[in-house]
């Protein structure tokens, strides 16, 4: 990143070459220990040890495409909810709206016996909606998101019941396999590609596409210095001009598109949709980015380090069945790695810092 | 000629409460007005109107000669009145050249590759400092591993930048060394040079009466005095700041009073305090 830089700090900005004497060699290792997902990747560097040593199947390219599998469904949820944390808020409603966003498409379609794209599109239409709900309602009210979203998380849980069973009768939808546009809509959301003897998940390329993205906004545009600055220091943001009530809002917005993705996913994966899923899954994103280095406070963190985070935690729920232990283990395994990951994460920005 | 930032007779209620009432102040490009008061004087209330936080309730703001009510800080620095708060200048976890150009980013590229100028913003960030005076070891390092008076003055330097008509500054002396508030009063004489009319917030009339060309006193939501610098001295100032008659028994009081034993005091005695 600054590698292009001039040496930083001369004291001639005419004579290029003459380094400031007060600034000490930084050297190479120092300045990525600065980096945000530094400790994450030494956890998942451990974990990805431990498991290539603990289970044989492990590093089979078939094991690793199923992890990176597993990881993609997290992570494509963990980025947007990363850019929310370093934005300095939570969405505890992220989980069971990817529920509500799939169950919407597919009774839409099922009950105006509409091509699917129509229920796809106002399936993204709802999804929206509900995150400017949730930005507006915290921007306005100024509660916490914690609270604000707990009450969109429990009505939704019953929205997504009480009208799946209004309208099915039964607490799944119908299945919508043989309609019209189904195909077109499974390609896009749950094709896989094969590679040989492995099968890659299109939703391995939606993550890294997403991925790619919240970096490039994160780093490179003028609403990524925004998401800094309301999570670092909102009323600092305020006084200088920049939008955080806006910007707050279009983060609500990209956890809601994100799961909007993840829905249609669920969806087109499986054709029919259970109206109870979902529940649980918005601490696993909120997990995944803390592992990935987002400071829970806001202000810091990085969209990588959330996808590093969703691998560590792919690697560790296929793992602990490639090692073939009781899956029940699973969760232990994560809160350990969970409190491990801050610990780390803690002590690599202290380091960093007293260099600095 | 027409004062930059002109308020007469204005008034600001929460509630009940009576925050500030028949305050007038006048800012000229190019002179320092500073506004002097005890805590709960009323300063930040008059700050948060001219920077745009709070409309006023009564009596005239002129910008320009204008009347206006700001409705938003976005609206001040339109109009070109730039803020620098004493502990809300900056967002400390940022680097020092994203807090530089925060809020006011320059881009470059169309469409869906417009992206933040980096170089631009880090080299500008770099030059604008260093024209200041201040010289920074590095541009990437976050703005809460400097010291305070240069976080003062990378906000002030800020506001400079971007072409600010009038500068206000929120106690920006306040919690510093001597040496400290010396380099920002140099940065405020500085930026009055460049022809920006100043608003200096302060509880020190030694800062104030240093760079100061019209003084305001403020005291308990009102106004207790307004001079311009050829009108008063510094002692007057300070007797006037610290209440006048109020010192004079303060100090009357500090003399005299023995420690309390229980604090650790001993008796007096009529052989002196070294006995």
């Amino acid at each position: 990143m600054s590698a292009t830089a001039p040496p930083a700090g001369t004291r001639q900005p005419d004579k290029p070459g003459t380094t400031d004497e007060r600034l000490l060699r930084t050297s190479p290792l120092r300045k990525l220990m600065g980096r945000p997902e530094l400790g994450s990747v030494v956890g998942a560097a451990a974990v990805f040890i431990f498991f290539s040593i603990v289970a044989d199947s492990f590093l089979r390219a078939s094991s690793l495409s199923t992890v990176l599998y597993a990881a993609s469904t997290l992570g494509i949820m963990a980025v947007p909810v990363a850019l929310l944390m370093i934005g300095g808020e939570f969405d505890l409603s992220a989980g069971v709206l990817v529920t509500s966003s799939a169950l919407i498409s597919a009774m839409f379609s099922y009950q105006m016996t509409a091509n699917v794209w129509a229920g796809i599109f106002v399936s993204l239409l709802v999804t929206l909606a509900v995150g400017v709900f949730n930005g507006f309602m915290l921007t306005r009210t100024k509660l916490p998101s914690f609270i604000i979203t707990l009450g969109t998380f429990l009505m939704l849980t019953g929205l997504n019941l009480g009208f799946t069973k209004l309208i099915s009768g039964t607490v799944s939808t119908r299945s919508i396999g043989d309609m019209e546009g189904f195909a077109s809509a499974k390609k896009l959301f749950a094709s896989q590609l094969t590679l040989g003897d492995v099968t890659l998940k299109v939703t391995i390329l939606w993550w890294f596409a997403l991925v790619a993205l919240a970096t490039w906004i994160l780093l490179r545009t003028r609403f990524g210095n925004w998401i800094f600055a309301v999570g670092g220091g909102a009323e600092a943001a305020r006084a200088v001009g920049v939008p955080v009530n806006k910007t707050k809002i279009g983060l609500y917005m990209g956890v809601a598109f994100a799961a909007w993705i993840s829905g249609q996913h669920l969806l087109f994966s499986f054709d029919v949709v259970q109206s109870g899923e979902g529940v649980g899954n918005e601490l696993t994103y909120i997990i995944a980015a803390v592992i990935g280095g987002c400071l829970i406070t806001g202000g810091y963190g990085s969209a990588i380090g959330s996808a590093v985070g969703a691998f560590i935690f792919g690697m560790t729920s296929k793992g602990i069945v490639y090692a073939e232990w009781n899956p029940d283990w699973f969760k232990f395994f994560l809160g350990a790695m969970l409190l491990l990951a801050t610990l780390l994460n803690a002590w690599v920005r202290k380091r960093a810092e007293a260099t600095k | 000629m027409t004062a930059l930032v002109e308020l007469d007779n204005v008034s600001k209620y929460y509630g009940n409460i009576r925050a500030l009432e028949g305050v007038s102040l006048e800012v000229h490009a190019g002179q320092i007005s500073c506004v002097l008061g005890d805590n709960g004087a009323g300063k930040s209330t008059l700050i948060k109107i001219i920077a745009g936080l709070h409309r006023h309730d009564s009596g005239t703001f002129l910008i320009e000669g204008e009347q206006t009510s700001l409705a938003n800080p976005r609206e001040a620095l339109d109009r070109g009145i730039a803020t620098v708060y004493q502990d809300l200048a900056v967002v400390p976890l940022m680097p020092v050249w994203r807090n530089f150009f925060l809020g006011s980013e320059p881009t470059k590229g169309v469409g869906p590759f417009k992206r933040l100028d980096v170089e631009l913003m880090r080299e500008t960030t770099r030059s604008e400092l260093l024209r200041m005076g201040i010289d920074l070891r590095d541009v990437d390092q976050p703005i809460g591993t400097l010291s305070g008076g240069e976080r003062q003055c990378v906000a002030i330097a800020r506001a400079v930048y971007f072409g600010a008509k009038v500068l206000v500054l929120d106690e920006p002396t306040a919690a510093l060394g001597v040496k400290q508030s010396g380099v920002v009063l140099k940065y405020v004489a500085a930026a009055r040079d460049a022809g920006l009319g100043v608003v200096l917030i302060t509880h020190n009339p030694h800062h104030a009466y240093l760079v100061g060309d019209r003084f305001v006193l403020l005291k308990r939501g009102s106004m207790s005095g307004s001079h311009t610098k050829d009108s008063v001295t510094l002692d007057e100032l300070t007797r006037q700041m610290a209440g006048g008659s109020e010192l004079e028994d303060l100090r009357h009081e500090l003399e005299r009073a023995p420690v309390p034993t229980h604090l650790g005091g001993h008796p007096v005695k009529d052989d002196g305090p070294n006995a």
